[in-house]
This record gives structure tokens, C-alpha cells and sequence, in this order.
């Protein structure tokens, strides 16, 4: 077939190749009598072998280190004597092989998920040993990434972070999803990799392997069969595009000179960039995850060391610790909650274990003193001037010299000014803002189109923020995955955003877009995008306008 | 029963290449080694399945314990692995 599919852009660039799909998951056949008991578990063990041989060949394969432990430690999985028991039982118990298979991965991926953590994360390894393991019994395509033997377009329903685990990325071309959203695990690895993305995007169903595609990253359009000298010009146009981009470099600036510093988001020294102009996001999590206490103050003095030691002179902005009952920390000891995303998460912690964040800024405070960095805090998660202003006044008695809030949740972004009050800048979390402002659940594939960074109703929000912001002379920016599309980049810099935080290989596109614009022009496009109908259109005004 | 009490070293815990690397060992040993953490009922050490659900993290105690010939030296040399950061140690291969 061939035509035109639309979906969420989410990772910017264009790309064309033969498209390949990723095999959905195998369904069970209805339940049948075992005949032969022996033969079903002959059946079962000899999948479960090959499903182990063919992880232990991926993990030979694999070039990152990481990667190549994750599979190694999966082939075992599968192998796994105990496994093999659990399917024997449920053989003895009646079932046949696929069932039997079903039944053992589903009983230790339990114990997994009790154990939490880090060893809850493998479930999904078990999962992915099940869909192969059934699909070899069954005689069906093993589910998994394709391997064509030459570049391709990846289309699938949607990507897990253990399906990207074996993904080459040096063959794949571009990703395309039927399901996920602009903060989905895609669309975070794709600008990540610097791979164009489009996700939700439903016609992509009907690409048949082998088909020959375009992709465009920014407008969400994938064209399916173009013709091969069409595939090979977009190539060559996106090759010459990312030279351009990586070509630029310096202060990120409109073109009439006005700076808008690039900042990076980083989760530990090691994503830091030479030439980097600071850090509008400092993940702190890293420290505290799959730890049965709380990192010690030495610990953390280190951890942030590292990071401020590397940017003498510029800003660092460090977010206190964001975990809650979504990303639950054992030593917490939160309850289990019913909605995670609206509990006890973000500075909400600090409600019952206040220790926990003055530990942390004391350890801040510690290592700014030792370093020439531009040292900010800023808190997740706050939602009320009180709050924010509690937690200015405890960095500040830390000796911390410049203390802000996140915008995530509505009622912070209403009363931007009056927290403009208490603190010294804003940072606006466009995802979770988005989740908040439109009661949609960021993993919530269906309802992609309510997350997207560009609904006005989200603009607005952000509009207000930086009102509040030129009047009282403070900075806010935006430090989610909205500030590194290079055409809403622009945009949010017209809504008053001083500055923009990004992954790293995020920088170039954002600053070759900011650097073709005035900053009149870039209020004007932000004047389009709010006042239209919705993020489509929106999109469509501002990209028309900079034709 | 011949028991080893040791601490766990690796920084991300039995986890990922802590936890292929003490699988494998343990399933070269002579005498079958069972590992628990406290409270918890001793998994077979050769289990990957096992040794992930005990869920232990950088400094949670676990004990080992075999029975037969060669016991005491199975345990001594697990015990050693486990307390080494294996997080820290340059893959061989790599």
C-alpha cells in the first residue's frame, strides 16, 4: 500500500529506508488437553533452550557493556533450572507447553516484582523470555527488534525500555510507533540517540516489511512507499541537516543576539558535554535508587562534586531528590498508595522525612563551597507558595545562594508570580505539567494526543510562568522534553522561557532553530501557538510561519 | 551445615553482571550451595531466577551454605565473589 500516515513527531529530523516491524507478541492458544505430558515438556524446555542461545548470541553481540550484562544475565533466566520446574509443574498440573510457559514466567516475575527495585526491572525480562518461548512452541515469528542486515525504519506498537536494550542503533534509521506519547520510553531514547520519531501513529499498521518509507520527526508524517531515489534524497538532505546543526556551536542566541542559554539535563557527571553551558537539570535519583538506606552526606558531597567541579563559572542547577510511591526508595518506607502520581512524591517527602532533604542540601551546600559553579536548588513537585517558600528558606539556611520550585502542577503555574515572591527562579516540568493539567497519565498510550507539548491550554500555562517571570526580573525556564523540539523551542522562548534544559545530542537543532529567529519573531510564533485551536494546528501556524 | 555469612560489595547489588558472574560460579562449585537473606527461606545459588528475587541490594548480609565435599572451599570462594564490588572490575572480555 501506500499513502500517508500521521502521528506525534516526537524526536526531530527526517529519515528514509525499507521499514521493518517488530513481531507483536504471540497469543495463546484456547486451553487444550495435554496428551503427551512428556512431549509438552520436551516442547517447553527445548523453546526455553533456544530462547537462551539465541539471548547469549544477542549479548556476544552487544557493544555496550550495560547491555551486554542485561542479556547475558537473561539468557540465564531462561535457562534457569528453576524455571524449567515451574513449567514441568504446570505440565503435570494439565497444561500444555505454551500455557505451561505462560504460567512458570508469570509466577517468578511475582517474586521479581516483590523483590522491587532494580530486580522488579527484570521482570519485563521474563516477559520478553515468555513471548519468545511461546512463540517457538507455537511456531510463530519470534517477537523482538528485526534484523534486516542493513539500515531500516523500526515501526512498532510501542518500545520497551528491554526491547531498546539489543537495538542496534547504527542500523536503525528512525522509530515509529502506533502507541506511546511525547514522554513514552521512545520518544525519550529516540533524542536521545538524535533518531527521528513519530509515535501514535495507527497507520503505520498497514507498512508491510520490506515497504520503503519517510519519516519526518517534526511534522509526524510518514509516507509509506515512496520510491528508492526519493528515500536516497531525503537521506542525503537529513545527512546535510545534521551536519549543519552540528557544525554550530557557542551560547545558544536568537538572531538578533539575545541569549537563551542550553542547558543540559543530566542524571550524573557522566552525561556532561564539553563545551556545555551549564545544567538546567540535575537528576539526583541516580544516588538513591536500589539502596536499602540513604546515601551518606560523603556520598552525595562526590556525586555532586563531580558534576560542579566540570562547570567553574556556570549554572548547575540541582533538583532535590524526586521519588515518591511511583518511584518508591525502600528507606522511605512510603505506603503503598492507590494513585501514585498525585501521593506523597516530589518535596512531598520531605513532609515526613524532612532529614532526608536537608541531608541532601547540606551535601549541596557542601560541595558548592568547594567549586566555582553557579550552584541553583530547586524542589519537585511543589504546588503551593507555602511550600516553596519552606524550601527556600531551608537551602537558603544551607547556605545555598539560589533556591526555585518546578512548575509541574497547575496550581504552582497559576500562582507563578506570588512563588516569584519567595524564590529565585521557576523551572517548568512540561511532562508532568501536561499530565496534571490535562488528568492524563503520562504512560497512557491512547491518550497521546492530551500530552502533546504543543495543546495551547499547556502554553497558557507556561505563558503565565514567564509573564510572572519578566515582572518580577527572575528566571524560568523549561527543563521537559517540549524544550528540545527545535520548533517549539522558539515558541516557549516567546512565552518568556529565559532558558531551555535538554538532553545533550538535543542542543545542535534547538540551537541552529533559535539562532534563524528573532526574538519578535519567536513571540509572534508563540502568539500563533496559543491562540490556536490545538497542537496540531498550533504546529501547522508556527511551521507555516517559518517557511 | 557448613554456613558463610558475607556482605554484599557490589555497589548496584546482585544484580545484572554481580549476579551472572556469582550464578555462574555457583554453578560450577562440586556441592550444590543454597543463598538466603534474613528471614527468607535458602534459593538454590546456581538459580538466576533465585538469586534475583532475594532482591539484595550494595551492604544486605546474606548467608551461604553446602553440604559435602568440597563445601567449605565452595563456600569460601562464593563468599569472596560476593564480597568484592564486581560493579567496580573491568569486564575481561571487554
Amino acid at each position: 500500500m501506500s499513502g500517508t500516515a500521521r502521528g506525534l513527531g516526537v524526536s526531530p529530523g527526517r529519515a528514509a529506508g525499507r521499514a521493518y516491524r517488530m513481531a507483536r507478541p504471540p497469543a495463546l492458544p484456547p486451553p487444550a488437553p495435554v496428551a503427551d505430558a512428556a512431549a509438552e515438556i520436551a516442547a517447553a524446555g527445548e523453546a526455553l533452550r533456544s530462547v537462551a542461545e539465541h539471548l547469549e548470541r544477542h549479548a556476544a553481540k552487544a557493544a555496550d557493556p550495560e547491555a551486554r550484562a542485561i542479556l547475558e544475565a537473561q539468557s540465564m533466566i531462561a535457562a534457569d533450572p528453576m524455571l524449567l520446574e515451574s513449567v514441568e509443574e504446570g505440565v503435570a498440573a494439565g497444561l500444555g507447553a505454551a500455557h505451561a510457559i505462560d504460567a512458570g514466567c508469570a509466577r517468578h516475575r511475582e517474586a521479581l516484582l516483590e523483590a522491587g527495585g532494580y530486580f522488579a526491572d527484570r521482570a519485563g525480562d521474563l516477559d520478553d523470555i515468555r513471548d519468545r518461548a511461546v512463540a517457538a512452541v507455537l511456531g510463530l515469528s519470534m517477537p523482538g527488534v528485526p534484523d534486516p542486515g542493513h539500515p531500516y525504519v523500526l515501526i512498532a506498537d510501542d518500545l520497551a525500555p528491554a526491547d531498546t536494550a539489543g537495538l542496534d542503533t547504527a542500523t536503525v534509521l528512525a522509530l515509529v510507533t502506533l502507541r506511546g506519547g511525547p514522554t513514552s520510553h521512545t520518544a525519550i531514547l529516540a533524542r536521545a540517540l538524535g533518531l527521528p520519531a513519530v509515535v501514535a501513529c495507527h497507520g503505520a499498521a498497514a507498512v508491510e516489511d520490506g515497504t520503503w518509507v519517510a519519516v519526518d520527526g517534526d511534522t509526524g508524517e510518514l509516507v509509506i512507499g515512496v520510491a528508492e531515489d526519493e528515500a536516497a534524497r531525503v537521506q542525503h538532505e537529513a545527512a546535510e541537516a545534521r551536519e549543519r546543526a552540528a557544525a554550530s556551536t557557542g551560547p545558544g542566541a536568537t538572531a538578533d543576539g539575545h541569549p537563551v542559554p542550553l542547558l543540559l539535563n543530566i542524571g550524573s557527571a557522566k552525561d556532561l558535554r564539553p563545551g556545555a553551558e551549564g545544567v538546567g537539570l540535575f537528576r539526583t535519583e541516580f544516588l538513591y535508587l536500589d539502596r536499602a538506606g540513604a546515601p551518606t552526606f560523603e556520598e552525595q558531597v562526590e556525586a555532586y562534586t563531580a558534576v560542579l567541579r566540570a562547570l567553574p563559572g556556570r549554572r548547575v542547577v540541582v533538583r532535590t531528590l524526586d521519588a515518591g510511591s511511583d518511584k518508591p526508595l525502600p528507606f522511605l518506607g512510603l505506603p503503598e498508595e492507590e494513585n501514585p502520581a498525585l501521593g506523597l512524591r516530589g518535596l512531598r517527602t520531605a513532609r515526613s522525612h524532612p532529614e532526608v532533604l536537608d541531608t541532601q542540601l547540606r551535601a549541596i551546600a557542601e560541595a558548592h563551597r568547594a567549586c566555582e559553579a553557579d550552584t541553583w536548588v530547586m524542589a519537585p513537585m511543589v504546588s503551593t507558595v507555602t511550600e516553596a517558600a519552606a524550601f527556600a528558606a531551608r537551602a537558603r539556611a544551607h547556605g545555598l545562594p539560589k533556591a526555585g520550585v518546578m512548575i509541574e502542577v497547575p496550581a504552582a503555574a497559576l500562582h507563578a508570580d506570588r512563588l516569584l515572591r519567595e524564590v529565585d527562579f521557576l523551572s517548568i516540568g512540561t511532562n508532568d505539567l501536561g499530565q496534571y493539567t490535562f488528568a492524563t497519565d503520562r504512560q497512557h498510550g491512547d491518550l497521546a494526543d492530551l500530552l502533546d507539548p504543543w495543546q495551547p491550554a499547556l502554553l497558557h500555562l507556561v505563558h503565565l510562568c514567564g509573564e510572572a517571570g519578566r515582572a518580577a526580573g527572575k528566571p524560568v525556564g523549561v527543563c521537559g522534553e517540549a524544550a528540545a523540539d527545535p520548533l517549539l523551542a522558539p515558541v516557549l522562548v516567546g512565552l518568556g522561557m529565559t532558558s531551555l534544559s535538554m538532553s545533550a545530542p538535543s542542543v545542535p537543532a534547538v540551537r541552529a532553530a533559535l539562532s534563524t529567529r528573532t526574538l519578535a519573531s519567536c513571540a509572534e510564533q508563540a502568539h500563533l501557538a496559543l491562540t490556536a485551536p490545538g497542537p496540531t494546528a498550533a504546529r501547522e501556524a508556527v511551521t507555516t510561519s517559518t517557511r | 551445615m557448613p554456613q558463610k555469612t558475607v556482605v554484599i560489595g557490589s555497589s548496584s547489588g546482585l544484580h545484572a553482571r554481580p549476579a551472572k558472574l556469582f550464578v555462574q560460579a555457583a554453578a560450577r562449585q562440586p556441592v550444590p550451595v543454597t543463598i538466603s537473606v534474613p528471614g527468607r527461606k535458602p534459593a538454590p545459588a546456581k538459580s538466576m531466577l533465585a538469586v534475583l528475587a532475594l532482591g539484595a541490594t550494595h551492604g544486605t548480609e546474606v548467608t551461604l551454605e553446602a553440604e559435602g565435599p568440597g563445601a567449605e572451599e565452595a563456600l569460601t570462594a562464593l563468599a569472596a565473589l560476593l564480597a568484592r564490588d564486581l560493579d567496580a572490575e573491568e569486564p575481561a572480555d571487554a
